[in-house]
């Protein structure tokens, strides 16, 4: 067996990138956390000013104009997690969008929901 | 904290669901098997044995590397989104679970029989933090079929922990599984409010 040392970059450890440049070597966003699952939405009718803010803040900004979670965008924008989550912090620094962060399942207002999960699944 | 509200009108409601098991144990296939996969980029903060390789690829003061994980996006209909998250195996990546396991409404515990004890730090991390979970048992092809109930006792799970057999290639057997995670899960939000069901009930 290979020491440890050697086993750290398997196939499971991604390609090794350096996307912090991006964000100023920062490693929390700015304001409350934002969940995974969190729904993002651009606020309309705002033009953003372009100071201070990087090409990736302007296109996770077009990916919003439409409800999209911060995992899908991270996914869209081919960046980590993190990164992304510091994106959008920035972003809801200026009022940019809004953070729907998401109900906790028990909290649910209406429990047929997750009853339409099971029955969506079934369909699947 | 306001969870419903009018300003909600038009959101999505999105829930989360891990897909955990030990290293090679079929995540990415049963994740594959409902969804469309697509990799989702994380961090891990460098360790000492890291700091090395980091040194070796030339990158100064590098703190982070990324990891992918499976990430797959179920739409139940307009507005209700189901997300799927497979957790990297290895305990290593374990604080990336702390901030996944958040809000979610359950969790698969993948196991293979061949390797059971590969499970036993998933199905500990979800006893402790009270997520919900089911544990499937992925029937390789060659591998003995085992009872439920003796993975059952073997793992000392609680009685009311679902555990099932599935084939995480199999579409069918995939939504299988994933059906009695969210039941489960609905059973066990239920037998929580018990007590104050009556200022729940609409």
């Amino acid at each position: 067996m290979a020491p440890p040392e050697d086993l750290w970059l398997d196939q499971d450890a991604g390609p090794v990138v350096r996307p912090y440049a991006l964000i100023g070597g920062r490693t929390r966003p700015a304001g409350e956390a934002l969940d995974v699952i969190a729904m993002i939405i651009a606020v309309r009718g705002v033009t953003p000013d372009p100071v201070g803010l990087q090409p990736e803040h302007l296109a996770a900004l077009r990916l919003s104009a439409l409800p999209i979670s911060v995992a899908d965008l991270a996914a869209d924008l081919d960046l980590p997690l993190g990164v992304v989550q510091i994106l959008l912090g920035d972003l809801r620094e200026r009022s940019l969008i809004t953070v729907h962060n998401p109900i906790p399942p028990a909290r649910l207002p209406d429990p047929q929901i997750l009853k339409e999960v099971v029955d969506g699944l079934r369909r699947l | 904290m306001a969870y419903a509200g009018s300003d909600r009108a038009g959101v999505p409601v999105s829930i989360k669901i891990l897909i955990a098991g030990g290293f090679g144990v079929g995540k990415t296939t049963l994740v594959g098997s409902v969804t469309e996969i697509r990799p989702l980029l994380t961090e891990e903060p460098l360790t000492a044995p890291g700091a090395r390789v980091d040194m070796l690829r030339g990158v100064e003061r590098k703190t982070t590397t990324t990891v992918a994980l499976d990430f797959g996006r179920i739409t139940i209909r307009d507005n209700l989104v189901v997300y799927l998250f497979g957790t990297p195996g290895q305990e290593r990546f374990w604080f990336m679970w702390d901030e996944l396991s958040r809000g979610a409404l359950g969790a698969v515990v993948l196991a293979d029989t061949r390797r059971l004890a590969d499970c036993f730090p998933s199905v500990d991390y979800f006893e402790k933090h009270h997520v919900p979970f089911v544990v499937a048992v992925n029937c390789f092809d060659g591998a003995r079929r085992y009872d439920p109930r003796a993975v059952r006792s073997a793992l000392d799970l609680d009685p009311d922990v679902p555990v099932v057999l599935c084939d995480a290639r199999q579409t069918t057997s995939g939504k299988e599984v994933l059906i009695a995670l969210v039941e489960h899960a609905i059973a066990t939000i239920r037998r929580n409010s018990e007590p104050s069901a009556e200022v729940l009930a609409p």
